[in-house]
């Protein structure tokens, strides 16, 4: 028996609170693509995307209307290029990026990701032409996300590749100087990378998935944050218990919108992801969240532990809502995306070391930082290194999505608009890194990798 | 209220939940209910409270013999929810029967 009560309460977490569907995000193998003459691999990737996708966004439409509920972004991930290019005859992968580019523009997707290499242990030659084009690609397509994993719990970490992703994220950002570095945003350098992520920019189709699939990534920020606000004097057992509850409710909107699409579109459903994705509107913000349990600012000590709970309650409360969770399912702490998270750097609450930090406790890792445009190539390595160790040795997924503005300095703000908001600089420590991520090679696994 | 089992009756999924919230006036539940007559919309339950100083109305309605698209009866609902000043939703009721129960 539904109440009015209940009904109301749905209506309001939709029209005050923000809640919505972040992203619908359609899998597609591009294993079957693969031939000696690139314009071939070229015609067969055009064909099938937008063979597979063309119904894509019409489809999100039609679940936004019946159900109310709306769905933001309705994207595509693919499997990563490196493999897909690597049979053909050319060393320009510039050419899939730009028939991924015009794929997604057809069918009318925002984001297509899975311009994407798996170098953790090492390259493949499709890995280093990949690799050699990520620059170039994103800042010539305007859809195309990219991303590479340097580093697994069971194979360590390619020090190698964590030493060319520094130099590769500063030339991404010299290309697009005039835009403040904008191709960095559409680039993640991962560790432990989940192949399921239906979220940009790291969203790739990974090669033990189907054919095609829909998976679905949930928000709502704003949900919780009124949920903990109405906790005012509840201690952490209750108040973990009311996030719990609450995050039940915002996941079940992702499971029903998933299972919704897949059946439109006779597509298998993946999964759902658990994170709370914020954006830059107010009252979207999980720095709000953490602020809402008696922080001053999100940063401050004891964010650590605050967030540790949110993350810990909203997995419990989802996995408990969705048949099937994926993707990265923790907390997103994106700087520029989240209107708290960057009123606690501009007044000096949030550092990138405390950032650090709060991705030792579950958030998917540092992203969308801004730092200064004369960051060397060798202290971005050496911070993507520190994030690795730490998904690493966590076994966890640990992503770095840093963006040194060219030409800005501390103080200086970057603006990218639209959902990828805007972003104060932040402070780089200032003493070189240099020899350590020069010594090349890798570092070996842990000790925990040896399970068997 | 509204006790209903997805899946397990004839016509099940073809139901939605129109809600209508806004100030308490002479003719509200006339004009909504026209609106639903004229496509053959059967309503099969009404309740209307008032929360937090808002009139709200919220009715179960069976659109299996509606006459027209979901979309179109959506934006008469909303056209006739402007014209007496209310503001009229209409959603699938999986979206309340799946939040609120499992």
């Amino acid at each position: 028996m539904l109440s009015i009560q209940e009904i109301m309460e749905t209506i309001r977490m939709v029209q005050q609170e923000n809640l919505d569907i972040r992203t619908v995000t359609m899998g597609i193998s591009l294993r079957d693509c693969c031939h000696g003459d690139h314009k071939a691999v070229g015609r067969r990737m055009y064909d099938k995307i937008t063979r597979l996708a063309e119904n894509l966004v019409r489809t999100g439409e039609e679940i936004e209307r019946e159900y109310g509920i709306p769905i933001v972004n309705k994207r595509i991930s693919v499997t990563p290029i490196s493999m897909v290019g690597e049979s053909s005859d050319t060393d320009d992968f510039g050419f899939f990026a730009d028939v991924m580019d015009r794929a997604a523009g057809e069918v009318g997707v925002n984001f297509i990701g899975g311009f994407s290499a798996l170098v953790h242990k090492g390259f493949t030659s499709g890995d280093s032409k990949l690799l050699k084009a990520i620059p170039n690609a994103l800042a010539a397509t305007q859809r195309v996300c990219a991303s590479v994993n340097v580093a697994t719990t069971k194979a360590g970490i390619n020090m190698d590749a964590v030493y060319e992703m520094g130099k590769i994220i500063k030339e991404a950002a010299a290309l697009t100087a005039d835009k403040d570095g904008l191709a960095c945003a559409k680039l993640v350098v991962f560790a432990n990378v989940p192949e399921d992520n239906p979220f940009m920019a790291g969203a790739f189709h990974g090669i033990g998935e189907p054919e095609c699939v829909i998976n679905v990534g949930v928000s709502g920020p704003g949900v919780i944050k009124n949920a903990v606000d109405k906790a005012k004097d509840a201690d952490f057992g209750t108040l973990a218990e009311i996030i719990k509850r609450t995050a039940f409710k915002v996941t079940r909107m992702g499971e029903l919108v998933g299972r919704a699409a897949s059946a439109k579109l006779g597509v298998p459903f993946g999964i759902v992801d658990l994170s709370l994705a914020p954006t830059p509107a107010v009252g979207d913000s999980v720095a709000d969240i953490l602020e809402g349990m008696g922080l001053e600012r999100c940063g401050t000590h004891g964010t650590t532990a605050a967030l540790a709970l949110l993350n810990d309650a909203v997995k419990k409360g989802g996995a408990m809502a969705s048949s099937y969770v994926g993707g990265l399912s923790g907390a997103f702490i994106p700087v520029s995306e989240d209107a708290g998270m960057i009123r606690a750097v501009s007044e000096g609450a949030l550092s990138l070391d405390k950032l650090e930090a709060m991705t030792c406790v579950c958030s998917v890792g540092l992203d969308m930082i801004a730092v200064p445009g004369e960051t060397s190539a060798e202290t971005i390595s050496a911070i993507i290194a520190d994030e690795a160790a730490i998904g690493m040795v966590n076994q966890k997924t640990t992503a770095v999505r840093i963006i040194p503005a060219p030409g800005k300095k501390e103080g200086d703000y970057v603006e990218f608009g639209g959902l990828l908001g805007r972003a104060p600089i932040i402070t780089v420590n200032k003493f070189s890194s240099t020899e350590f991520v020069r010594r090349g090679g890798r570092i070996p696994a842990p000790i925990q990798s040896l399970r068997n | 209220m509204f006790e209903h089992r997805p899946g397990r009756e004839e016509g099940a999924g073809k139901r939605v939940v129109i809600t209508v919230l806004g100030k308490d006036r002479v003719g509200i539940i006339a004009g909504v209910s026209a609106v639903l007559a004229e496509n053959d919309v059967n309503i099969l339950d009404i309740s209307q409270t008032i929360l937090q100083d808002i009139f709200t109305m919220v009715m179960v309605c069976d659109i299996r013999n509606c006459k027209i698209e979901f979309g179109a009866l959506k934006e008469k609902l909303k056209a006739k929810g402007e014209e007496l000043g209310l503001q009229i939703q209409v959603q699938h009721e999986d979206v309340f029967q799946f939040m609120h129960r499992i």
